[in-house]
């Protein structure tokens, strides 16, 4: 079944395109990998995908409905690239954490039983329970992403949108969200991540989708991921190349 | 020793002065309930333009014989509007934009009062004149309170989650636009409630003071808003309680009281003063 719908969505910043006539199909239940260059149009696809960027044509569909009807039943998660969030702000880790229950409370948003254990749990999960009271800007880069992870994961949503959640973490925090994330998927979630781990994506992602401005490639991460595919995801720096190169190896160690 | 304590309470007995008291004192806890989200959401320029913003609709409100209140939230809710439209449509930077406007706002407001031949006195506009406050006035200055108090009490946690991480307040569908607007307002209506007591020229110091000095004492958003609510009612009623004794300007006294509680508080705050972050480097910890 078809959860995350895309037809033809271009998206424009000042009338330069960001991102053009991208078109994809997401099955329930699964993970996709989401790959390209910095200002390739991740961030830009998943702003889309949320809604927070209005596209001048094509259109998104979850679950067949339209965002914002998703957003009120609490369908998407959320965690964006750079949490635009004030560290300083006088907040602790488990307040971050039951924000992600408050799509299920009444206006004043006073928490149940249940809001409580689901905070409780998701801060166990990422394994930060003994955290909780700390004021969030007293964290390390890695404890930071898994608050919001756990967050996300308090929010209970069917579909989880992740931008670049292991940029700047510890190799143990990806690697136990990897495990969440397998869990998820198990559980029936489905997942877009965007990384530039490409040596872990083959690991763990079902799918594949390559961008650069445009979509050139999605479907199967044995069939995507080639060295073709990849070298036109970053043919256009030549910074790349270095990495490219290495990277070409792995891949075809890997096949 | 009979002598001092009748000139200790003698405030306390005049009915001006009572009034005065209880008027500073709401004043003093709506504006710091307000001033902990003005400080989270780097408000405090937007606090400034809009106090000043609204002195030609107090003016023209004062003309039509309207509530003071309505003229300030049409003409601080239209700064806080054109702010936006000018930002979007040109290529001039927000501060330049707020600078503008709000001293383009405050002109036309000083042109309206020395055109329109009213009881408004510029000064007490300016100033303050909360010895002199009517029981109109007063009333409004009530009922003002009641809307941000009830306002802020069922909006809490969503104002928290706004100025925190707007973008998840989007991803879980709450109306940020709404929130956004709700706050504008609420700072409308209390800069008319400050404008009362200390005059539209130290009213940002209410909205911003109290919250300033919560957010050095507390890591816990329910313990700052308590914190502001004493700090903003204690200099509230002190200092006019002082400028009965000097005979000074009850605004400045006040806004004085609420500087000096903020460099205690810079100094001397267990965790963010700047004593404990001097020791904190010199320990290394």
């Amino acid at each position: 079944m078809t959860c995350i719908d895309i037809e033809n969505v271009t998206v424009a910043y000042h009338g330069k395109v960001a991102l053009h006539n991208a078109s994809l199909q997401l099955k329930s239940g699964s993970i996709c990998g989401l790959v390209g260059m910095n200002g390739a149009g991740k961030s830009t696809l998943f702003k889309a995908i949320m809604g927070f960027v209005k596209p001048i044509q094509g259109r998104v569909l979850i679950n067949s409905l339209p965002i914002r009807y998703v957003q009120k039943q609490n369908l998407v998660a959320y965690v964006p690239q750079s949490e635009e969030v004030d560290w300083q702000f006088p907040v602790s880790v488990g307040d971050v954490v039951m924000m992600g229950r408050y799509g299920y409370m009444n206006l004043l948003r006073i928490p149940g039983e249940r809001d409580r254990a689901l905070v409780r749990q998701s801060l166990e999960r990422v394994e930060m329970l003994p955290l909780r009271d700390r004021q969030i800007g007293e964290l390390s880069g890695g404890q930071k992403k898994r608050a919001f992870f756990a967050r996300a994961l308090a929010q209970q949503a069917q579909v989880l949108l992740l931008d670049e959640p292991f940029a700047g973490v510890d190799v143990k925090t990806e690697k136990l969200m990897i495990d969440l994330l397998l869990e998820l998927r198990q559980a029936g979630h489905t997942i877009l991540i965007s990384t530039h781990d490409l040596d872990a994506i083959t690991t763990f992602c079902d799918q594949v989708v390559l961008i650069n401005r445009s979509i050139l490639a999605y479907g199967e991460t044995s069939e995507v991921f080639t060295p073709e595919n990849l070298s036109r995801t970053f043919s256009s720096s030549a910074q790349e190349t270095a990495p490219l190169a290495q990277l070409f190896g792995q891949v075809q160690d890997a096949a | 020793m009979m002598e001092l304590w009748d000139i200790l309470i003698a405030p306390f007995q005049l009915g001006a002065m009572v009034k005065a008291f209880w008027v500073s004192a709401l004043v003093g806890l709506v504006c710091s309930a307000l001033s902990c989200y003005m400080t989270l959401k780097g408000w405090a320029l937007m606090g400034d333009a809009v106090s000043h913003a609204v002195v030609p609709g107090v003016v023209l409100a004062y003309a039509l014989g309207l509530p003071y209140a309505v003229g300030a939230f049409v003409f601080g809710v239209g700064s806080v509007a054109a702010i936006g439209f000018i930002k979007d449509n040109t290529r001039i930077k927000e501060d330049t934009v707020i600078g503008l406007v709000f001293t383009g706002f405050f002109a036309f407001g000083l042109v309206l009062v020395s055109k329109i031949k009213s009881t408004v006195d510029l000064s007490h506009i300016l100033f303050g004149n909360v010895l002199g406050i009517s029981d109109g006035d007063i009333l409004q200055t009530i009922i003002i309170g009641i809307i941000t108090l009830t306002a802020l009490a069922i909006l809490r946690k969503d104002l928290i989650l706004f100025c925190f991480d707007a973008t998840h307040a989007k991803s879980i569908g709450l109306n940020t636009t709404f929130l956004h607007y709700v706050l504008l307002t609420l700072m409308s209506l209390t800069a008319v409630a400050g404008l009362q007591t200390v005059g539209i020229i130290l009213v940002v110091a209410m909205l911003v003071t109290p919250g300033a000095t919560a957010y050095l004492l507390s890591d816990r958003f329910d313990h700052m808003m308590l914190i502001a609510m004493a700090s903003g009612v204690f200099s509230s009623v002190m200092g006019t309680y002082l400028s009965y004794h000097i005979d000074g300007s009850t605004g400045g006294c006040i806004v004085v009281l609420q500087t000096l509680l903020f460099v205690l508080a810079m100094i001397f705050a267990p965790k963010h003063g700047m004593l404990a972050q001097g020791r904190k480097t010199k320990f290394g910890a």
